[in-house]
């Protein structure tokens, strides 16, 4: 049975499921033919999983007695720094070869009861380290809507597989970015939910202050779906927010949406600037307000972030000695088994963020980067905690100065690269929810580029993000 | 490549230095390009240094223990397989190193 992938939602898939037009076994046969036909050239998989059938036939057992969830027999990607026990894990490095998750993490426990099923791990960049997957030990992973072009970082392989057809979602996780950079650069809704709303138990660690696991997906309702089942405080992860660490509100009447439009003028590309001032005027139609806002200090969030994101990489980067688990190459002593190993196995973007990390934190440079950066990371929270007190409920602005670059364009220049990142890291440094969603096409050659706005809400307020969100892909 | 009184371009000594620290070895060829790397990084992010910041309050916010209780322990040795199962050289239930002293 062909059923259509390329139109389905969670919601479409779970009433057919239930209504018995398709199974889930028919679904991920479905998915797993696009697979084969499709991730050779985009290499957005490292690993199709050989037990998908028998994953789909519990779905369907579970549909048949009628214990079902939104998410019974729906189909992930799983990026590859997300343990799911029994399976190998490997954050796309080479450093954890042959590594296989002793347990599950959070997230993913929260699926499987969910009755959610798992069609593979998804490439990246190596430990999360990059914007373009380029960074990962077993090859780029290309963008569906141009193959020469990168399909963003570092979840890129689960944004690829959700808009290749691949999967009907994913899990991504995002550090400064990493969700909803490849969710606009491939045309998908991207959540960075806030810090502490998803576990990181069995999220191998980049930056512990920064990291969340968030859905990528089809579209805002899809994401929010996610979003539910897998958030929540956990006994595991020590950071992890109750219902009660912010205040809940309820949904105003008119939504208002601040714009920073100092911040919007160098280094962004013309067509994103049209596309999303076309954006703004959606939302209005909405019925929206949108008032300028300013945000003096959210120039300094990619300095900041790349202060604290490499110094928070070079402390937890340290346990990958050959020691306790992966990969290891043998030198003559025990100095040069941790030498070899790491300087060998670690790819060169995360060679060059430990460095770095070690650098702003060492003695004599402490002060002067990482200290300064905490304290400048507490004036941002500041900035925005007072607009949003003032009334503003979301805070938009393009989600990437450009839409998908060339692969190599940017991979010998890491200081561009990082730029990219340029407008989703604030919301990893102050710790409050964002979303991407999709805002149109620019073309290029013949292309069909996707372009997505922003929007980010105070600490707690994902509702608010999904009402506007609903609203705005109506128009 | 020096902004005010901070010179961002490090020596080459002090990658080595730093790749030692970190317990990196870093082939020769590639010291010079992450010298220039580093270099131009640290001079972006280095603008942070015009800001004087307020020192933020130390907070330690709500005082709670993060740990899990020390009850209902599991079976001795109930993990110690699947974890071990990573490690790339063991004996004996143990992991294997080269000598320390």
């Amino acid at each position: 049975m062909k059923i259509d992938l390329e139109n389905l939602t969670i919601k479409k898939a779970h009433n057919a499921l239930l209504r018995k037009e398709f199974s889930a076994r028919e679904l991920v046969e479905n998915y797993l033919a696009e697979i084969e036909k499709k991730n050779p050239a985009l290499n957005a998989y490292l690993e199709v999983f050989g037990d998908v059938l028998e994953q789909a036939g519990a779905a369907d057992e579970k549909i048949k007695k009628g214990d079902t969830s939104l998410l019974t027999g729906i189909p992930f990607a799983i990026k590859d720094n997300i343990l799911i026990k029994g399976r190998r894990a490997g954050a796309a490095s080479r450093i954890l070869e042959n590594y296989v998750a002793p347990y599950d993490a959070t997230a993913i426990k929260k699926l499987k009861e969910a009755g959610a099923i798992f069609l593979g791990r998804a490439n990246m960049d190596e430990f999360a380290m990059g914007s373009s997957t380029e960074n990962s030990a077993y090859g780029v992973t290309k963008n569906p809507h141009d193959e020469t072009r990168v399909a963003g970082g570092s979840s890129g392989g689960s944004a690829a597989a959700v808009a290749a057809d691949l999967a009907l979602a994913a899990l991504g996780s995002d550090t400064g970015g990493s969700v909803r950079q490849p969710a606009s650069f491939c045309g998908l809704v991207g959540l960075k939910p806030t810090y502490g709303a998803v576990s990181r138990s069995g999220l191998m660690a980049m930056g512990s202050s920064l990291d969340q696991i968030g859905p990528l997906a089809k579209n805002v309702e899809d994401a929010e779906i996610i979003f539910n089942a897998i958030c929540g405080q956990d006994l595991m992860d020590s950071t992890t927010i109750s219902e009660k660490t912010y205040p809940a509100g309820s949904l105003p009447e008119k939504f208002i949406v601040g714009v920073p439009r100092d911040f919007l003028g160098e280094g962004v590309a013309p067509e994103v600037l049209k596309n999303f001032e076309a954006g703004l005027k959606k939302l209005e139609q909405a019925g929206v307000e949108i008032r300028d806002i300013e945000l003096p200090n959210i120039r300094y969030s990619l300095p900041v972030y790349y202060i604290i994101m490499p110094a928070e990489i070079s402390s937890n980067l340290a346990r990958f000695d050959g020691v306790k688990f992966g990969a290891k190459i043998s030198g003559s002593n025990l100095l040069e088994d941790y030498l070899k190993t790491r300087g060998q196995l670690f790819g060169k973007e995360a060679r060059r963020r430990i460095i770095l990390g070690t650098y702003v934190l060492s003695a004599g440079y402490y002060d002067a980067y990482y200290n300064k950066a905490i304290a400048v990371r507490k004036m941002i929270a500041d900035d925005l905690k007072k607009v949003f007190d003032s009334g503003v409920n979301a805070i938009a602005t393009p989600t990437t100065p450009s839409p998908a670059f060339k692969i190599g364009e940017k991979i010998n220049d890491p200081l561009q690269m990082y730029l990219a990142d340029i407008f989703t890291v604030t919301a990893n440094i102050a710790g409050i929810p964002a979303i991407s969603i999709p805002s149109g096409f620019t073309e290029s050659a013949d292309k069909k580029l996707p372009l997505s706005l922003q929007l980010q809400a105070s600490w707690g307020r994902e509702d608010i993000l999904f009402e506007i969100g609903k609203k705005f892909e109506k128009i | 490549m020096a902004n005010g009184m901070i010179c961002y371009m490090l020596k080459l000594e002090e990658i080595e230095k730093l790749a030692k620290l970190a317990r990196l070895e870093i082939p020769a060829e590639e010291k010079e390009t992450l010298r220039k790397e580093v270099g131009e990084i640290l001079e972006y992010i280095g603008q942070i240094q015009k800001l004087s910041p307020q020192e933020p309050p130390k907070e330690a916010g709500i005082i709670h223990n993060v740990f899990c209780d020390d009850k209902g322990p599991h079976q001795t040795g109930e993990f110690t397989d699947a974890l071990l199962a990573n490690a790339p050289d063991r004996e004996d239930g143990y992991i294997k190193v080269k000598k320390i002293l």
